[in-house]
């Protein structure tokens, strides 16, 4: 973990185009068809995604964006409109406050961070479900954990796009 | 404008918890419109124009792999299966002559009677997109929509009976709920001895159960459950279900029967769409105040 450049001054800007093409990508990981298990086991790849933009650029990603984005999740689910805009709200929200802890943590420490932020996100999504349909699955809680075991890998993958190649014009 | 700009240290908008709260009233009132009123749906569909082609991209992959599966079938598969289609067909072919007898006597023996004829409902085929990614629901999406005329209501079955309900129409889409998702409800009656009552899913693939059943109700394992058609919703005589495991215990007023559903719910590609149900005439209005003392003092009069 030492070679990782942990300061941000090693890192190319991110442009917008880079920012909106992730949270895509993301979106198009979450609707792949999942079934079964695995659906229990699915990583909320939108909410990890948003939660890094909340603690790396918390002034270009923030709580509107989530919401807007939360807003486009349910229409793919076909879930009530603002169920899953609620619980990214909620979500950018926490980023945004632990965003100045963040820098100072390496990325084992980040995790346990990021942990209860994202199950207060699962928390509040299935506590609008349970309110609307009075029960709840208690396996849907199983993505949050895969949710913040994939933040090393998420956060290392974002890292290395972002970091700046060596041009073969210098020499 | 240059400078204005790079004068503003702090001016960064409303503070995060503004924005909280601003966003999750706004999610909130959204949810209550949304659950209560259902005025959100036309805005809904507009929004799945912009979702629909993504969706459709992240469904390619596995459309391909399916279509590449079958393309590197062996042909000895091929035989093996053209063989025993061919049997089944003939023994289908055999059992088609028998129904087309017995739905002529079926007619004729209506006619005499001055029944309301049954029509033969006209079908769509439709095929599943993809399934529910949410895990509270059971759902599917098909790919006829209002562009096809698929109204929300309308009944989807397979080959041997009824696997749910059309419960939301997009412009190129369908939203089935499966007879399988939580307390969803269908008419049913015993096809044994014509005993009427209401299937109830579990949320669980492969799982019915009929609630409310009094111990001393006359059902076997192994009957077969089909649709009553009372209240118009589902037509008459569809199967619906076959009754697996009776627990009848002393203690309590009513049986515990599970049911498991005849049709694939969860196995096929391809469904059918039924439509054109005959319309019931309109249900009488209760009324609101003393109706249910009214029926009580009425029950009293009459013995």
């Amino acid at each position: 973990m030492s070679d990782f450049p942990k300061d941000q001054e090693f890192l190319l800007p991110a442009s917008n185009v880079f920012i909106v093409l992730s949270l895509l990508a993301a979106l198009l990981l979450n609707w792949l068809p999942w079934s079964g298990i695995w659906l229990a086991l699915r990583p909320d790849f939108v909410a990890l995604v948003l939660l890094y933009w909340c603690t790396h650029k918390p002034y270009r990603i923030g709580i509107g964006m989530a919401w807007m984005i939360g807003i486009f999740a349910d229409v793919a689910d076909a879930s009530l409109f603002g169920q899953h805009a609620l619980a990214y709200t909620v979500l950018a929200f926490g980023g945004i406050v632990l965003h100045r802890r963040m820098q100072m943590f390496d990325l084992r420490q980040q995790t346990l961070q990021v942990f209860p932020v994202l199950l207060l996100a699962y928390l509040v999504y299935a506590l609008v479900h349970w309110q609307l349909h009075g029960y709840v699955a208690w396996t849907y809680f199983l993505g949050s954990v895969a949710s913040a075991l994939l933040w090393i890998p998420l956060t290392l993958l974002l890292q290395v796009i972002r970091v700046p190649r060596p041009d073969s014009d210098d020499l | 404008m240059e400078q204005t700009q790079s004068f503003r240290f702090f001016n960064r908008g409303p503070s995060p918890a503004a924005r909280l709260v601003f966003f999750s009233l706004l999610s909130l009132l959204l949810l209550f419109v949304d659950a209560r009123y259902r005025y959100l749906e036309s805005a809904r569909s507009a929004l799945s124009i912009l979702t629909y082609p993504l969706q459709r991209v992240v469904a390619a992959p596995g459309a391909l792999w399916q279509q590449a599966d079958s393309f590197f079938t062996l042909q000895s598969n091929l035989l093996r299966d053209n063989a025993q289609m061919r049997q089944q067909h003939t023994v289908d072919a055999v059992q088609l002559q028998q129904l087309q007898v017995l739905q002529a006597e079926n007619q004729h023996l209506r006619e005499l009677l001055a029944v309301q004829q049954h029509a033969a409902y006209p079908m769509q085929l439709a095929e599943i997109v993809y399934v529910e990614r949410d895990i509270f629901k059971r759902k599917l999406f098909l790919d006829k929509g209002a562009q096809a005329n698929v109204q929300a209501g309308q009944v989807v079955m397979d080959d041997i009976g009824v696997v749910g309900q059309i419960t939301r129409v997009y412009p190129w889409l369908s939203e089935v709920t499966l007879i399988t998702d939580k307390d969803h409800s269908v008419p049913v009656q015993v096809l044994r001895n014509g005993l009427r009552t209401v299937v109830f899913g579990s949320g669980d693939t492969g799982d019915l159960t009929l609630r409310y059943m009094p111990n001393s109700a006359d059902i076997k394992e192994g009957d077969i459950l089909v649709t009553s058609g009372i209240d118009g919703t589902y037509p008459l005589g569809l199967p619906v279900a076959k009754v697996g495991h009776i627990e009848r215990d002393p203690a309590y007023p009513f049986a515990r029967i599970q049911c498991s559903p005849v049709a694939g719910v969860d196995r096929h590609r391809q469904l059918l769409i039924l439509s054109g149900l005959p319309k019931l005439p309109e249900r009488p209005e209760a009324t609101v105040e003393n109706g249910a003392d009214q029926s009580k003092r009425g029950r009293r009069k009459k013995p």
